[in-house]
Order: C-alpha cells, then structure tokens, then sequence
C-alpha cells in the first residue's frame, strides 16, 4: 500500500540519519587523538625556514626527493644520540635524491651553531624561531621525524631516537 | 481493511483504540474497565500498530518508554561511575593513569582504571547510550505527537455514549421538567477562558490544549542541545588550547591555522599592600594571613592579524588589531575568540651582567650583558679586552660523569664557560661561572668573571577558548525550559456537554489537576438545575487500570 510504503520509508530515512550522526560522533571520538597528527599519506605542510648558512629551504622545492624532515633541541638527549648517524646516513644518501632537513625548535643562534659544529653536522640545520613549522607539523615531543616522498607526502611520523639502522631503512624508504 | 471506521463514519487508522471523532470504542483492544484509558485520546500510535520488517522493529524498540527509562537510568548509572575517581584530564600529567589510579585508590583504583573508567565520558559505550537516548527520545516524541494532534484535531463535540459514560467526570440530570439555559452555560464556560463548540445545542468547551505540546517541545530542546555536543567535534566549532608568552615574544595563537599573532607587553602581578591607601580598608586581612594576597593578574597584549597568505617560518605579514589588558574574567574577544588569564611565571632570568675583572687589583676592565635567550659567541670589551662565551648552559646540572649539561632550553639556571682574553693574557684564561659559583679548571686565573647584574622578565600563560556550539547549546536549553513550563503550568481541560432526550450528560477530563477541572465545573452549574457530575474513581476504587497518565 503507498502509505505503508511512505512509512517504511520515513522510518528508514530517521534511523539512518540518526544512526548516520552516533556514527560520526563515535568517529570523530577515535580519531580524536590522532587528529592532533598529521595524518600518513597526507600531503606535508609546506614551509620556509633559512638555515645556518644563510640558505632558505623551502620544503616544496623538494618535490622528487625525499625528506627526512628532523625535529630537535640542543638540550635533548635522545636528538644529540642520532645526530652522528643522521650525519652518516646523510652522506651516503644525498646523492641518491634523499635530503636532511633538521628543524630546531627555536633555540638561539648560539645554542644551535655551537651544537652543530661539536658534532660535525653538514647536512641544512634551521631554527623555527616563531615555532610555526612545529605547530604546522604538531610537533610534541622529541625528537620526531617524519618521512616525505617524492610526491611530498608524509608517509610515516616515528617519535623517539632513531638507530643508524633504522635511519638507513627509513632512507631507503623515501628514495625515489 | 486498512482503516477502522467507526459508526459515526469518521474514517480512523488501523490501531486506533477509540475513534478520533467521537470516541467511541473501535477495534478491540479497549479494556472492559468503567473508566476510558485516555492516554494519547486512544490514537493510533504506529508503533504499537505495525510490527513486520526490522525497521519498524527498531523503531518500536525506541518507541517504547520502558526502553527510554531503562536508558536513562543506565546513562544515570555510568555517568555517577565516572565521578567516583578523577577522569585521566584532571590527573598529574607527571604519572602515567596506568600507575596513578593504583598508587592512589588501591586495588579499586586499579580495576577502575582496567575497565576504562578513567575515560569514561568518552568511551564508545558511554556515547552509544547517549546516542541510544537520543534517538529514543526522538522516535518516541515522533510516534506520538502525530497520532496524538490527529485526534484532537478531528475530535467532534457531540462524542458517542460510551465515551461520555466512561470518563472519571461524568453526570447526568433529567432535566424533564425544567428549563436549562444553555446561553448561560456557555457564557460562564467562556468567561473561564474556554473555547467553546457548539452543536445542535451539545457543547464541547476546552481549553489549554497548548500544554499537551509540552513534552514534544522539550523532546526538541533536548535533541538540539545534544546536537551542540556533538558539534563540539567538528573542526573549526570548538578550540581549547594554552599559549605561553614572556614578555616581549609574539607567537602565533594556536588554534587560529596561523591567523593571528599575540605579543605579551608585560605581565603585571599585583598584591594587595599595607602601604597603599587604596587597600587601607584590608590591612586587618592582609595582617591576619600574613602572607601575600593577589590582587590582580594582568597581561598588557597586542593582537595581530596575519595579513596574506604567508607559509610557516617566513616572516609574518601582521596588521596591528588591538592593544588589550588582559585580566582574571576579562578576557581578550576577537572574531569568536577569547584569550583568558590562566597561568603565569615570575622573574624568569633573561639578561645577566658581569665585570671583567682583576681578582688582585678589582680594576674592571668594561662588562658585558648576555641575553641569556639570544647569547652573542663573543663579546668585545675595551681594547685588547675581549671574552668568549665557549659553552653556555640555561638550565645547568652536572651529569653523572661530571660534565655540565643542560635540563631544558628555559635559562632557570644559566651557568657558562668563559675564555678570558687580555692583553696579559692573549691566548684566554678559562673560567666556568654559575650562580654562586666559579670554577678556574685550568688552575689560577688572574682575571674573574663577575657578576653585575640580573635582569628578569615574566611570562604569561592564556587560555585560547572559541565555542561556536554556546549558542546552540543555549538554545536547546532554552526550548527545553520552555517545554517544562508549558507542559507543567497549563493543564488541557475539557468538558463535554451533551443533550440526550430529557436528560443532560456532562463529561470532563483534564491530563492534571482534575480538583481544577472540578471547580471549573461546579462554578458552571452552580444555581442551574445541572448536577454537578461526580468522579467515578472517588465512587469506586479501581484496581488501577482506569487511572490515566497524561499524554
């Protein structure tokens, strides 16, 4: 009968709608944490930062390497720990499209250049003195690094010291 | 058949318990107890009606108000849970909960923090009950309101003898032999505001049929309010962060996608004081403590707007919005934003001075200022004076091993390694200096470092709050109390007066207060011939089926 159709109809619209809106809220409560982070397989926030040489880097200009993109303070251990294995892994992939770029949070000059010249470092060191770039990538707490594609894509976020196995595994990864 | 129709010829829907038009049981499921159950006039509600596919199942499930009672019982129930132990947001974030609740609660504590409950309000159970009440309430408001105005809507004043007979107001006068002046009836019903119908000399007067929206009105009340919780979620509704400031830094607000800039001009900390005038009136306190009482926590700021479109970590393009003082419960508002006064530091070190000097003579030869955030690696003195800053650590402790390292990058406890370079001395003496401290590692120097100075500066931290689910969630509230007070101060009153041969019939029914509804009555036939009707359930007591719950 129509009316009973109409019915059935109407009762199915309301159910769906409502239980359409319990799912979103039980949704957006789980992802709730993460959607503090960026998210993998999301394109990396673009960024400018000016490194201590004086060379600006912007991360676009990337695009068809990958990036390891590094965030570090001088006074944190677990970052001090895989500065030297970055240093090593750097020079074995740079010629192969891979760059380093390490982001200090927003140390002083001093801080950072006398950090960088006690451990030797060559690969592009900044310093993200407003602190944009970190609430851009939601840095907390270090170190962190995130792994960029060629296409410019964060592929993976790993928290903690890296071994020089892991940043080799991590290099081979992003290696376009 | 699809449709019951009654003897009157009114045409009602399958499932009506008494006809629409004239009240008349129809269909079978009218009880045989003296008193009409008048609840939802008897309509159709369609959930009781149709019970086929698993849709109107569900909807039947929801429909019904034992589940909708269960379900606020439950949600009762969890909720009190939650607030047994703190929830993990309000724990020290310096433990982790997995040994908080243990350390603190015992074993009880443990369990409650193994089954979930330190995150209760935003577990997936606890919103699936919420949820679950949510739809009841909508569904069961649906499946009765309609029925329930259809049939009020359709309700004819001449209303058949066995509704009349069975309602709790019903009386009958023979009025044979006298003359019945139905104008002055009518008259005293409206001049008690009634609304009155009338036909072939039967009357049906009414009034306050407004209240029996009440509950639908609140039902709408309540589903908006927990459709402003539910927005909370959604990104750009809802925004609830902390920005730290010292004095002179600007950074972005967080919260604002890079929007807009704050820079901290000062944080003003001031006490109440024995020696001011102005606070003469609190001596007696200010003596009684003994202590420093807070008068004012204020926050100079200046607000910017980023001008463009600017990528992170180039420079800002920033347009000058407003200069604010910030104070407790005076907050900045901008642009659905406020900024509040929720922390602070005092006197964090930013420069210290020091005297180069000759430890024998105490001749100075020129000092030197360190910005302890942006030190220089060296620093120029008088000619042929000059020292280099050759480690400087802000927040200094030894390590195991004995070397100076540094805690954090905030200079709490700045200590630096100095190389002394004079004319006597040019290849530099090395002295390592800290607050109250001075070390000379490669043995005697002739030249010190000493200390000239300290400058400080303090720090502010605001809380960055926007809410656009206030005004929703208001209005919910809003529409909820109004939905209480006209369900809860008017009442649905009515009265039927019917003519039959000699005698007169009167029935009433009210959904409350029915000594109102008797009142109301008795002032009506009071000095005419009419009886005044009785309640039948004061005449005989009913087991409890012929009371009746307001719809």
């Amino acid at each position: 009968m129509d009316k009973k159709k109409r019915r059935l109809m109407m009762r199915t619209v309301i159910l769906l709608l409502l239980g359409a809106a319990l799912v979103y809220a039980l949704y957006t409560n789980f992802t709730k944490d993460t959607a503090n982070q960026i998210q993998m397989g999301s394109e990396a926030p673009n960024f400018v930062l000016t490194d201590m040489d004086g060379n600006e880097h912007k991360l676009s200009d990337y695009r068809g390497q990958g990036v390891m993109l590094n965030f570090w303070g001088t006074w944190c251990k677990p970052c001090e720990y895989e500065m030297p294995y970055m240093e090593n892994q750097y020079h074995a992939y740079k010629d192969q499209g891979v760059q380093i770029l390490a982001v200090n949070v927003g140390e002083s000059n001093y801080a950072v250049n006398s950090f960088v010249s006690r451990h030797n470092l060559s690969f592009p060191v900044m310093i993200d003195k407003g602190q944009e770039v970190q609430v851009a990538y939601r840095v907390d707490p270090l170190p962190v690094t995130f792994l960029i594609d060629k296409e410019g894509k964060v592929i993976d976020r790993i928290t903690g010291s890296l071994t020089e196995a892991k940043i080799q595994q991590h290099m081979e990864k992003i290696k376009p | 058949m699809d449709e019951l129709k009654c003897e009157c010829g009114h045409v009602n829907p399958t499932g009506t318990i008494l006809c629409e038009a004239c009240g008349k049981a129809v269909g079978n499921r009218q009880n045989e107890n003296k008193l009409l159950d008048m609840r939802y006039e008897g309509s159709a509600r369609r959930s009781q009606t149709y019970n086929k596919s698993i849709i109107d199942k569900i909807w039947n499930f929801f429909s019904s108000v034992k589940v909708g009672v269960s379900l606020i019982v439950i949600a009762l129930v969890a909720s009190s849970i939650g607030t047994i132990f703190p929830q993990e947001t309000y724990i020290p974030s310096t433990i982790p909960a997995s040994e908080y609740y243990e350390q603190e609660y015992g074993a009880f504590g443990k369990l409650y923090y193994l089954l979930g409950f330190h995150n209760l309000y935003s577990s997936w159970w606890y919103l699936v009950i919420i949820g679950m009440l949510g739809m009841s309430i909508l569904i069961a408001s649906i499946d009765r309101f309609f029925p329930l105005y259809r049939s009020l809507k359709n309700q004819k004043v001449v209303r058949h003898d066995s509704f009349m007979k069975r309602q709790r107001i019903f009386g009958i006068t023979n009025v044979s032999n006298q003359e019945v002046n139905l104008e002055q009836i009518t008259e005293r019903l409206k001049k008690q505001r009634y609304r009155i119908r009338e036909e072939n000399g039967n009357i049906l007067a009414e009034k306050g049929r407004f209240s029996r929206w009440g509950p639908y009105v609140n039902h709408i009340g309540l589903i908006i309010f927990l459709i402003g919780g539910l927005l909370r979620s959604v990104p750009g509704m809802y925004v609830d962060k902390v920005v730290w400031l010292r004095e002179g830094e600007m950074k972005e607000i967080p919260g604002t996608n890079g929007e807009y800039y704050l820079k901290n001009n000062a944080f003003i900390f001031e006490v109440y004081d024995k020696g001011n005038k102005e606070d003469e009136a609190f001596v007696k306190a200010i003596e009684k403590t003994g202590t420093a009482i807070a008068k004012n926590y204020q926050s100079n700021v200046t607000l910017y707007k980023q001008e463009g479109e600017v990528l992170p970590g180039e420079k800002p393009q920033l347009q000058k919005v407003k200069d604010f003082e910030i104070k407790v419960n005076e907050p900045l508002k901008h642009d659905h934003y406020a900024l509040y006064q929720v922390d602070y530091k005092l006197n964090e070190f930013s420069k210290m001075s020091f005297y180069l000097m000759d430890k024998k003579t105490e001749e100075k030869f020129g000092t030197l200022t360190i910005d302890l955030n942006d030190p220089k690696p060296s620093y120029q003195l008088k000619k042929g004076y000059s020292v280099e800053l050759m480690s400087y650590f802000p927040d200094f402790e030894f390590k195991e091993n004995g070397e100076p390292t540094t805690k954090t990058r905030i200079p709490n406890n700045p200590a630096f390694i100095f190389k002394m370079v004079t004319p006597d001395k040019p290849e530099g003496e090395v002295s390592f200096v800290a607050i109250r401290e001075n070390i000379e590692p490669a043995g005697e120097n002739v030249y010190k470092m000493a200390f000239a100075g300290v400058e400080t500066r303090n720090a502010t931290a605001l809380t960055v709050r926007k809410d656009l689910t206030l005004g929703i969630l208001f209005a919910g509230g809003i529409i909820f109390m109004i939905g209480v007070v006209q369900g809860a101060y008017w009442n649905h009153r009515r009265i039927w007066v019917k003519r039959k041969g000699e005698e007169i019939w009167i029935a009433g029914h009210t959904n409350k207060n029915w000594h109102g509804l008797k009142r109301d009555i008795a002032l009506v036939v009071q000095t005419t011939p009419l009886f005044e009707p009785t309640d039948q359930l004061n005449e005989e007591k009913f087991s409890n089926k012929g009371e009746e719950i307001s719809g």
